[in-house]
């Protein structure tokens, strides 16, 4: 059995079925990440895990113990809020040695603590501050110190960095992260933001409608989607319309060019199909490895700074490709004519 | 100054002669008591009358009890009405404006009809029974400044996700509100606290239908009794009250980590 257990969970409200059927176990030390658009039930799900909803049936087990009637209070969880939720009134120290001070340890034992939780969050300094006295990301850093302070068995972080401005976002992300592995907690992050969860995450959980569509470790997440839910919602994609020419060997047609999966399809032969294709897989001219190759031209050219994002019409069809910058090469007009190329295993076909 | 000016200017100086020249007629009055010269006799008499300190004391310990009551009411319901019952809070909201609508006159007569010392709990019979009865009655009288500014100040704050976090690092609901809920409405709680005490401290109704001897009692008898005293004695009540009102402010104003301010 898994660390923490969360056994066919559900959740309505009233007539609304927002958390259908969700099971899900996590390792000891493991950094999950629950991805999903809003309204998609994974901060139900954390709420649940909290105490601070009670499923509609199911069961939450940590360490083999059911928590799932157990009050927020007494499951010894830490959590991290989108809008930090600093006490107002007290200071960095005495937020952070909130926890400590409930369970009823000394003066000198919470005091050692809150000076260790400060170096680790690197804010030894701003102990005596309050909490309007911090930038957003201080404040949130403080958020998470607390939520460590007293040990907790699990910690959850409910989109932690969604109020915070992109730079300081990446180096939080990294520390949440550093912290994360320094401690060896096991974590459930939420957050909508893919890159977020694909940076730091050992395996991410994409919901959608209340289900785990997909779950796996970021790469699997990436390279292989397993619904069109996932392929769309995780990274960029291009879909391609594709005929069916004979589905055991999965030989299809794309506009003019026939392509070879190499895969039995679930399609008839004659049918269309979609195909998924990942920006980056597609190349620009004609190269080694890349058999499958259509003539186009350029209709739009993204220069992204490290990256160049150019879509090619191919047929009545549009497909985006990423290049990388490179300074002595300048990126091609508008209107020229190109080849592209694409490796026949680098389509994906997603259930629906 | 400007043709446009004029107007709002001249209501401003109308309004304040309307409110000012009372108030000055009567200080003038509360120090003409030696004939011929200014004094402050009246003042000086006002203030070492022993049944003043006597009455004033009483009305300042029932002002205080009111106050902590009210806070101990007040503070759980308006919490737990917006972070569990928000649905209800309309509904609370006319309750507490209950006591705006309804006289203070009828109220004790309800209170004298219900409590006394012929009915089932005959609280108008004893002492500490009709001292009681007082304190509640204050207290509901309060009830919509104190309810009104503490729902305000918890408007400020984030009280759900306080709460929470608060949850989740292992508090109960009583050290939530102690520790967590009621300092950083304090401010609120302060302003709704002199309100009351502005209130409880001249208050009559109540007081004299219960026969209690309390401060408002006082200044009436005082009024029908004497000539210079009464004016003295309204100065220093409206002195108290603008104490007060100035202590709302100050506080607001210097505390420490006021979300308000932000």
């Amino acid at each position: 059995m898994a660390f923490l257990d969360i056994h066919h969970l559900q959740k309505s409200f009233g007539a609304l079925h927002v958390v259908k059927d969700f099971t899900l176990g996590i390792e000891k030390g493991e950094f999950v990440s629950f991805l999903g658009p809003s309204g998609c039930g994974k901060t139900t799900v954390l709420r649940m895990v909290a105490g601070f909803e009670t499923p509609t049936s199911g069961a939450i087990r940590i360490g083999g113990r059911d928590v799932t009637s157990l009050p927020a209070n007494r499951r010894k969880i830490g959590m991290v809020f989108q809008a930090y939720a600093l006490f107002p009134n007290l200071t960095v120290e005495d937020n952070i040695g909130f926890g400590l001070k409930v369970a009823g340890e000394g003066k000198a034992a919470i005091g050692r603590r809150v000076g260790e939780m400060l170096e680790l969050i690197g804010l030894p300094q701003l102990g005596n501050r309050y909490p309007f006295q911090l930038s957003g990301g201080q404040q949130q850093r403080v958020a998470l110190a607390r939520a460590l302070a007293p040990r907790p068995q699990v910690l959850l972080l409910d989109e932690p960095l969604s109020a915070l401005d992109a730079k300081i976002r990446v180096s939080l992300r990294e520390e949440i992260r550093r912290i994360q592995q320094e401690l060896g907690i096991t974590t459930i992050f939420v957050t909508h933001d893919q890159e977020e969860a694909l940076s730091i995450s050992d395996r991410i959980v994409v919901m959608h409608q209340g289900v785990a569509d997909q779950v796996g470790t970021p790469f699997e997440i990436y390279n292989r989607p397993s619904t069109r839910f996932v392929a769309e919602f995780v990274g960029t994609l291009n879909l391609v319309d594709a005929d069916v020419v004979e589905a055991v060997s999965g030989r299809v047609r794309v506009g003019e060019v026939p392509v070879t999966l190499n895969r039995p399809l679930a399609a008839r032969a004659g049918e269309r199909i979609s195909l998924a294709l990942r920006p980056e897989t597609v190349a620009l001219g004609r190269t080694e490895g890349h058999d499958v190759v259509f003539s186009g031209r350029i209709a739009e050219v993204h220069f992204l700074g490290s990256v160049i994002r150019i879509r090619v019409a191919i047929g009545g069809q549009v497909i985006s490709l990423d290049t990388f910058n490179q300074p002595d090469r300048p990126p091609p007009d508008i209107g020229a004519p190109v080849e592209v190329s694409i490796s026949d295993r680098d389509l994906l076909v997603l259930a629906a | 100054m400007t043709g446009k000016r004029i107007w709002p200017w001249l209501a401003v100086v109308l309004g304040g002669l309307y409110f000012l020249l009372p108030l000055a007629g009567m200080v003038d009055f509360s120090m003409r008591m030696k004939r011929g010269q200014y004094s402050f006799e009246a003042y000086r008499i006002v203030l070492a009358d022993p049944q003043f300190q006597q009455t004033f004391g009483y009305s300042v310990m029932l002002a205080l009890l009111t106050i902590v009551l009210g806070i101990l009411l007040v503070v759980p319901t308006a919490y737990f009405v917006r972070l569990k019952l928000p649905g209800l809070r309309p509904i609370i909201e006319f309750i507490t404006l209950l006591p705006l609508v309804i006289p203070p006159i009828v109220i004790v007569f309800g209170y004298i009809r219900i409590y006394n010392t012929s009915s089932v709990l005959p609280l108008t019979g004893t002492w500490l029974g009709t001292n009681l009865l007082l304190l509640f009655g204050y207290a509901t009288l309060a009830l919509p400044y104190m309810y009104r500014s503490v729902d305000t100040g918890l408007r400020t704050i984030d009280i759900a996700s306080l709460t929470e976090a608060a949850q989740s690092l292992g508090a109960g609901w009583a050290r939530i509100l102690a520790v967590v809920i009621l300092p950083n409405v304090f401010v609120s709680v302060l302003s709704g606290a002199f309100l009351t005490f502005a209130i409880v401290i001249g208050e009559y109704v109540f007081a004299a239908l219960l026969n209690v001897n309390s401060f408002g009692p006082y200044m009436v008898w005082m009024g029908g009794n004497r000539a210079y005293e009464p004016s003295a004695l309204a100065v220093v009540a409206f002195a108290i009250t603008w104490a007060c009102m100035g202590l709302i402010q100050l506080v607001t104003r210097f505390s420490r980590f006021s979300t308000v301010r932000r």
